[in-house]
Formats: structure tokens, C-alpha cells, sequence
């Protein structure tokens, strides 16, 4: 029998996050490895267990997965998440790619020297009321189904969902206007396996800040 | 029957030019003559409701209007043949493409920095390719002997490679010289027939990036 997939990285969300909401919404029960010093990630790094000599990374069936869109699309198609055929793959893609590009102003809002953060927060609030949240409120409109794609839950509910709880803790009224992705937020998160992850005790991880940002720049000599 | 595959993007390689490759790769022909030049034409597109994120590359295909590099790439891929012939393979080339990817971002971006910070930036990509992408490649052909990277057949993995090698040799020319398996790679993927034409004069092929590239790209996306 495989045994839980283990997942390498530092003790907070960054590039990880989206993997463990998957593996969560998926029902996949995991174990996590944190690096906690330089060294740690040396360590790894000298194992020859990091393909780019980078994390995240995934141990899954045998395999040492690297690069998170990779780690994510392997899990999505295993767990039947990544739509029925090519082309609703082809929209599922779509839409958590500009979910990625919504989320690296997310995961690099405390990377960037702290006189530019109020700039950079600024640009993500506007960003995500005149792009991405107008977008996805448009897709749901259109079909008026209930998941994004193909009538059924996938990938991209996951992740957007996991988007709109991460904004909302920065400014509860950005999602003010968008009532089928509110409602679309409250459907994911009654899934059970989804209500699960939102319990406290869970392996989600809290948000980050300037502190918990400065200590996990040590660890990547950054 | 089935259109040609419609390009919407400035006259040069920046992110469209992956899918160029990969397009011709596959034997696709495709219909690229209208160029974005002006913020006009851009803002039609966005206005018309064309772009998903108000963002090109977009790809008309298929009867789909689709954004974001790397979906078009992946459906391009698995389309034709080019995304392995099962999920272990297609996770192996995912992973090979988005390291390459990485790489290749840096290139994309590279026109665009400030003139004092290109020099010291070719530097960094050297160095990247050479201690960070090149062993894993070199390791992987040198370890299964085949001529491509993953099943030993044409994917997505050795398309972006290629585009990748090539670029960083326009400006690094030796850049493979500790590389004895990836310069026969580079040999045999680009006598591969469609990528050999491909790589002719007259082909969809860009060139190098220069001054009225990053000008046109200043017109038609800065503010």
C-alpha cells in the first residue's frame, strides 16, 4: 500500500499551500518534513532529493516531485480533479494559472523590502477587483452551474476558494460584489474533507507576516 | 474544417514564442499576421471581452479563446501527441518544462532591464543553466541513452529545451561546451523536420529581441 505522500518545506504557506488544500479537498491524508535552518535545506540539496535544487517538494508513489505546477497537476488528475477531457482541461489551466499569477502577489507581498509593501498591497487590492475577482464572478454567470467547470468540482474550486479566504484576511470587503463567488466559498468550504482543513488543529497554515517572513528568508540564505 | 490556430500578440518572441515553437513542432500551421503594435488594438481585445485576464498571449483555437502560456502549451501538447503517453510520463515532462521555464523567464525578461543590469544578467542566466538546469538534462539523456528526454519520443520537455538552449546561445555561445550529451541533443532535435523548418530563414520563427521590440512592448502595455 503507497504510503502518505510527504511533503518538503518550511513551516507556513508559500508555494506549499495550494498542494496541501488539494490534498486536503482530495481526502489525502499527508505527513510534512519542515526545514526549519540553511542547513536543512542543504541537506536535501546534498541528497540529490531536489531535481532544481529547490522546494516544494512532494514524495508521491515512488516519486520525488518537484516544481508546483507539476506537483499540483499530478495530484489533480489522480484524484479525477482536473476535468473530463482536453478542453475542459484547457479551461481548468486557465483559470489556475491566473489564479498562480494572483498568487505570487500574495506569496511575494512580505519578500519585498518593507517600503515597497503598501505599494505592493495596494496593487494586489486593485488587481484582484479589477481582474481576477470580475473574471471568475463572470464564468460562474455565464453557465450558472455551481463548480467552474464541467458541472462538477475541480481543481480551480479548490484554489479559488483557497484564494478567497486568504484575500478576505486581509480586507473582508473585497469579495463584497462577487455574490456567486461568495456563494461558490460557502459550497467548497462545506465540503467535508474542505470543512475539515478549516477546522483550527489542521495542517492548514496560519498567514504570513513580516516576522514569520524574515525567519523563513533564513533558511534560503535570502 | 478546422481553422488555423490565431496569434494575438506583438511581433516578437516574449511569452508567444513558446507556443510558436510547439505549434510548429507539431506540424500546425498557424495565422499570426495581425501583430499588437498599439495600445488601441490591445485595449479592443480587452474591451471586446477576447482576454480572460485582460492579458495576451491568447491563442484563438478550436473554437476557444485561450490565455496563460502554459495552458495553450499544455493543450497544443496533449493535442498532438507531446505530453507523454501516461500521467507518470506527463508528470516527468511537467517538471522538466517548468524548470526549463524558470530559466527561460529569465531571457523573456531580460530585454527589459535597466542597460547597466543586462550585462551582469547574462552572467546570472550562464550560470543558472550551467550549475542549476544543464547537469539535470545532461544527467537524464546520459542516463537512459534515448534521443529525447521522456519516452522516447517528442515532447513538450525537449520543444522548450531547445528554444531554451538555442536563446542562451545567441548570447553565450559556448554555453554547452561542458555538455556533451545535451550538444548532440541540440543536433537531433533540430534536424527533427518540422523544427528544422522551423529553424530556417522565412519561417514564424522571431529573432532576438531589440530596441523596436521593447519599444512596441512599452506602447502597447505600459499605462
Amino acid at each position: 500500500m503507497a504510503g502518505k505522500p510527504k511533503l518538503h518545506y518550511y513551516d507556513g504557506r508559500g508555494r506549499m499551500e495550494s498542494i496541501r488544500w488539494l490534498l486536503a479537498a482530495a481526502g489525502v491524508e499527508f505527513e510534512e518534513i519542515f526545514l526549519q535552518s540553511p542547513e536543512d535545506l542543504d541537506k536535501l540539496r546534498n541528497d540529490g532529493s531536489l531535481m532544481f535544487q529547490q522546494v516544494p517538494m512532494v514524495e508521491i508513489d515512488g516519486m520525488k516531485l518537484v516544481q508546483t505546477r507539476a506537483i499540483l497537476n499530478y495530484i489533480a488528475s489522480k484524484h479525477n480533479l482536473y476535468g473530463k477531457d482536453i478542453k475542459e482541461r484547457a479551461l481548468i489551466d486557465m483559470y489556475v494559472e491566473g489564479m498562480a499569477d494572483w498568487n505570487e502577489m500574495f506569496i511575494m507581498l512580505f519578500v519585498h523590502p518593507r517600503e515597497e509593501q503598501d505599494a505592493q498591497l495596494a496593487l494586489l487590492k486593485q488587481k484582484t477587483t479589477d481582474r481576477y475577482l470580475p473574471a471568475f464572478e463572470k464564468v460562474l454567470k455565464s453557465h450558472g452551474q455551481d463548480y467552474l467547470v464541467g458541472n462538477r468540482l475541480s481543481r480551480a474550486d479548490i484554489q479559488l476558494v483557497e484564494l478567497i479566504y486568504n484575500l478576505e484576511e486581509f480586507d473582508p470587503s473585497l469579495t463584497a460584489n462577487f455574490p456567486l463567488l461568495k456563494a461558490l466559498k460557502t459550497r467548497i468550504s462545506n465540503l467535508p474533507t474542505v470543512k475539515k482543513f478549516l477546522q483550527p488543529g489542521s495542517q492548514r497554515k496560519p498567514p504570513e507576516d513580516m516576522k514569520s517572513m524574515e525567519k523563513t528568508l533564513k533558511i534560503f540564505r535570502m | 474544417m478546422a481553422e488555423k490556430p490565431k496569434l494575438h500578440y506583438p511581433n516578437g518572441r516574449g511569452r508567444m514564442e513558446s507556443v510558436r515553437w510547439v505549434l510548429a513542432a507539431a506540424g500546425v500551421e498557424f495565422d499570426a499576421r495581425e501583430f499588437l503594435e498599439t495600445k488601441e488594438q490591445l485595449q479592443k481585445l480587452q474591451e471586446g471581452n477576447h482576454l480572460l485576464f485582460q492579458q495576451v498571449p491568447m491563442v484563438e483555437i478550436d473554437g476557444m479563446k485561450l490565455v496563460q502560456t502554459r495552458s495553450i502549451l499544455h493543450y497544443i501538447a496533449a493535442k498532438h501527441n507531446l505530453f507523454g503517453k501516461d500521467l507518470k510520463e506527463r508528470t516527468l515532462i511537467d517538471m522538466y518544462v517548468e524548470g526549463t521555464l524558470d530559466l527561460l523567464e529569465m531571457i523573456i525578461m531580460h530585454p527589459f532591464l535597466k542597460p547597466d543590469d543586462q550585462q551582469k544578467e547574462v552572467v546570472g542566466m550562464a550560470q543558472k543553466a550551467i550549475i542549476r538546469y544543464f547537469p539535470v538534462f545532461e544527467k537524464i539523456l546520459r542516463g537512459h541513452g534515448q534521443t529525447f528526454l521522456v519516452g522516447n519520443q517528442l515532447s513538450l520537455a525537449d520543444i522548450i529545451l531547445l528554444q531554451t538552449i538555442l536563446a542562451l546561445e545567441e548570447k553565450i555561445p559556448n554555453i554547452l561546451a561542458s555538455f556533451p550529451f545535451l550538444q548532440e541533443y541540440t543536433v537531433k532535435i533540430s534536424n527533427i523536420p518540422t523544427i528544422k523548418r522551423f529553424l530556417e530563414p522565412g519561417s514564424k520563427k522571431k529573432p532576438p529581441p531589440d530596441d523596436i521590440y521593447v519599444r512596441t512592448v512599452y506602447n502597447v502595455f505600459m499605462p
